[in-house]
């Protein structure tokens, strides 16, 4: 990346904690119902893939997705709106917290039922080679979707037909609240698989979003050239709990002390600097952020409910929820 | 002869005039391609349109479905076969979770048309686990489309319709029917989903069947008219849209209603069209409202033990009778 390219993915990250934050604190004020998976912490696996990517290339994500939103161009008013049940909100608030989705920029959804989407994305890849699109499809999913058989049949048949898609693991070392390490038999729950399958897998440093930008464009560039999928493992960290109900307190507080201090903007900030980019530049875009997420929270506290109709369309292509003569 | 046509051969004459009209249109499925589907309902597809067009899989029902629902969001229309509908269970999240929700839940952002085919029912002994009627499965989530042919022009046409919706359509073969043959319907054939047909005409009592249970209620009526009794039969042909405007005329001009349904009576859709014809025309009717259903056990492998649990002739006409009688 170049020091502007990595400028703009600092305050792309920085955005995307800052509405996490947001998302948090509006949770905790009880303007956000249900439940929420915060990404703050793996902020570096999205950005960094997404500036790897094409415009047009597919993203497949998990229910914490919202870093996978907004990477691919959704605002952070359109994701708190819908967060907080609104008229304006991405999915019109039909989808909440764990179905971000952005589908005019190629961000085909996020999914809720762990690993499901990872068929869908070999699906993707598979329309775009059927097509001659030079298009790959990416699915981000989490370590504890490497045990469920989705994830298994989505590899091998992304393999056996040389499929151009990118499987790429954000290993937080937790499935929900148990260690990924105490019920998997392999220490790296993604990469280690990749062998299973006869495709490219490693295990990658998510909170440096240079690493992250560097392996997912060097997948990608293989899937284009007809080599087909690729295995990422990023290693990456929670900085809250599982979901909004969970303190984390299970995580030794030595893990979170060290993994702290490995945080992505940080890990950016410091790279930053060493390209030569005065603290001040950086700063400018920190003060930008913070405005954009406070107009975010802002229009998105004073936007309309939805319209009640809205409940009874869009179950078919024609707009209609009608299901007998 | 030409003017005829097996329902086995109509599943892949309706693929393929379909593959010929739109280069969207792809199959996905287990031995659908050289080896032309273990039920042969494939045959002729591989020959004509090639690897690129038919896609063998391994046996993996989650990324069949999964990959065809992919497909489908960005710009495919494709044809996944499950080979055997009990096997639906093992891809049941794509069917209950994934498929029938993303259009709504992403505020309509995405559109999945696709068809996901699959041969139901029992009637050729092959157990519990590969001779269910699952129909009814399918009918529990609201936002996928469901068609059942009875006849091979239906098969025909209504895959037509199938393939060209832009919504999801799951698509019922029946393993009994396959063997069967009628006429062989015109090149431009299309049967729009949601519109039952008359199959026989009648005045005193009205059978509402569909798939298998459509030549079985023909038999009955054919029977009954022996006893001068006047049954018409309903075929269905779809359960969603499911078209009950046809079934509440017929019960006005009859006043008698018996469901005829293979998936077992405990959840089967029977008891969706009945509720709705208790609720809208109970005015209408002169007598209760019967069904015949699969029996609630597992599919028994005798042909013997079968016979007990699934409709069958004898069962229809003695119900028709009893409610001709009331």
């Amino acid at each position: 990346m170049t020091p502007d390219e990595l400028l703009d993915a600092y305050e792309e990250m920085a955005l995307i904690r800052r509405t996490e934050k947001a998302a948090h604190d509006l949770f905790m004020a009880g303007f956000v119902k249900g439940t929420t998976h915060l990404a703050a912490g793996h902020e570096a696996v999205a950005v960094g893939a997404s500036a790897a990517l094409r415009p047009d290339d597919y993203v497949f994500a998990t229910y914490r997705g919202h870093h996978h939103a907004m990477a691919r161009g959704a605002t952070p008013e359109e994701c708190l709106a819908e967060l907080m049940s609104k008229a304006t909100g991405l999915c019109q608030a039909k989808g909440g917290s764990m179905h971000l989705t952005k589908a005019s920029t190629g961000m085909l959804g996020s999914y809720a039922i762990v690993g499901a989407h990872l068929p869908m994305a070999a699906g993707a890849a598979w329309s775009a080679k059927l097509r001659g699109s030079g298009q790959v499809a990416v699915a981000f999913f989490g370590d504890g979707a490497t045990n469920i058989g989705a994830f298994h049949e989505a590899l091998n048949l992304a393999a056996v037909w040389r499929l151009p898609a990118l499987f790429v693991c954000e290993n937080n070392l937790y499935m929900e609240y148990t260690p990924i390490a105490d019920v998997t038999a392999v220490p790296n729950p993604a990469a280690d698989r990749a062998g299973g399958y006869n495709i490219p897998g490693e295990v990658i440093d998510g909170n440096d979003v240079t690493v992250v930008h560097e392996a997912v464009a060097r997948a990608a560039e293989r899937a284009r050239k007809g080599d087909g999928p690729t295995l990422i493992e990023a290693q990456t960290y929670r900085h809250f709990g599982h979901s909004r109900s969970d303190p984390a307190k299970y995580r030794p507080a030595e893990e979170v002390e060290r993994w702290l201090k490995h945080d992505p903007l940080d890990v950016a900030r410091a790279r930053l600097e060493a390209a030569g980019v005065p603290p001040e530049t950086i700063a400018e875009r920190d003060r930008r952020v913070a405005q954009v997420v406070e107009a975010a929270v802002a229009a998105a506290k004073n936007a309309p409910e939805p319209d009640r109709e809205l409940a009874f369309t869009d179950v078919w292509a024609d707009g209609s929820a009608t299901w007998r003569t | 002869m030409a003017d005829v046509i097996s329902y086995r051969e109509a599943v892949a004459e309706g693929i393929a005039r379909e593959m010929r009209r739109d280069s969207t249109v792809v199959c996905l499925g287990e031995d659908i391609g050289a080896a032309e589907g273990v039920f042969k309902t494939t045959v002729g597809l591989f020959k004509e349109f090639g690897p690129q067009r038919i896609w063998d899989t391994p046996i993996s029902e989650q990324a069949i479905v999964g990959a065809a629902m992919g497909a489908a969001m960005t710009g495919m229309r494709p044809v996944a076969e499950i080979m055997f509908s009990d096997f639906l269970a093992c891809c049941w999240d794509y069917l209950a979770n994934e498929i029938p929700k993303a259009r709504y839940m992403t505020g309509g952002q995405v559109t999945v048309p696709l068809v996901i085919r699959t041969a139901n029912g029992g009637g050729l002994g092959f157990g519990a686990q590969h001779s269910q009627a699952v129909e009814n499965w399918a009918l529990t989530v609201p936002g996928l489309k469901i068609a059942a042919p009875s006849t091979p022009a239906d098969v025909i046409g209504l895959m037509a319709s199938a393939i060209r919706s832009d919504d999801p359509v799951v698509f019922f073969e029946h393993k009994a029917l396959l063997a069967g043959s009628g006429a062989r319907p015109p090149d431009d054939h299309v049967v729009e989903l949601g519109k039952a047909t008359v199959a026989r005409e009648g005045t005193d009592i009205t059978v509402v069947g569909l798939a298998s249970t459509v030549p079985v209620a023909l038999k009955a009526a054919e029977q009954l008219a022996g006893e001068a009794i006047s049954v018409e039969v309903i075929d269905l042909r779809c359960l969603v849209p499911l078209d009950m405007r046809t079934v509440l005329s017929s019960v006005e001009r009859t006043s008698h209603l018996l469901v005829v349904e293979e998936n077992p009576y405990q959840g089967g859709w029977g008891g969706t069209v009945v509720s709705v014809v208790a609720d809208e025309g109970f005015e209408m009717l002169d007598a209760p409202i019967k069904r015949v259903a699969g029996a609630c056990v597992p599919l028994p492998f005798a042909d013997a033990l079968e016979a007990e649990v699934i409709p069958t002739v004898d069962k229809v006409t003695e119900a028709v009778r009893r409610l001709s009688a009331y």
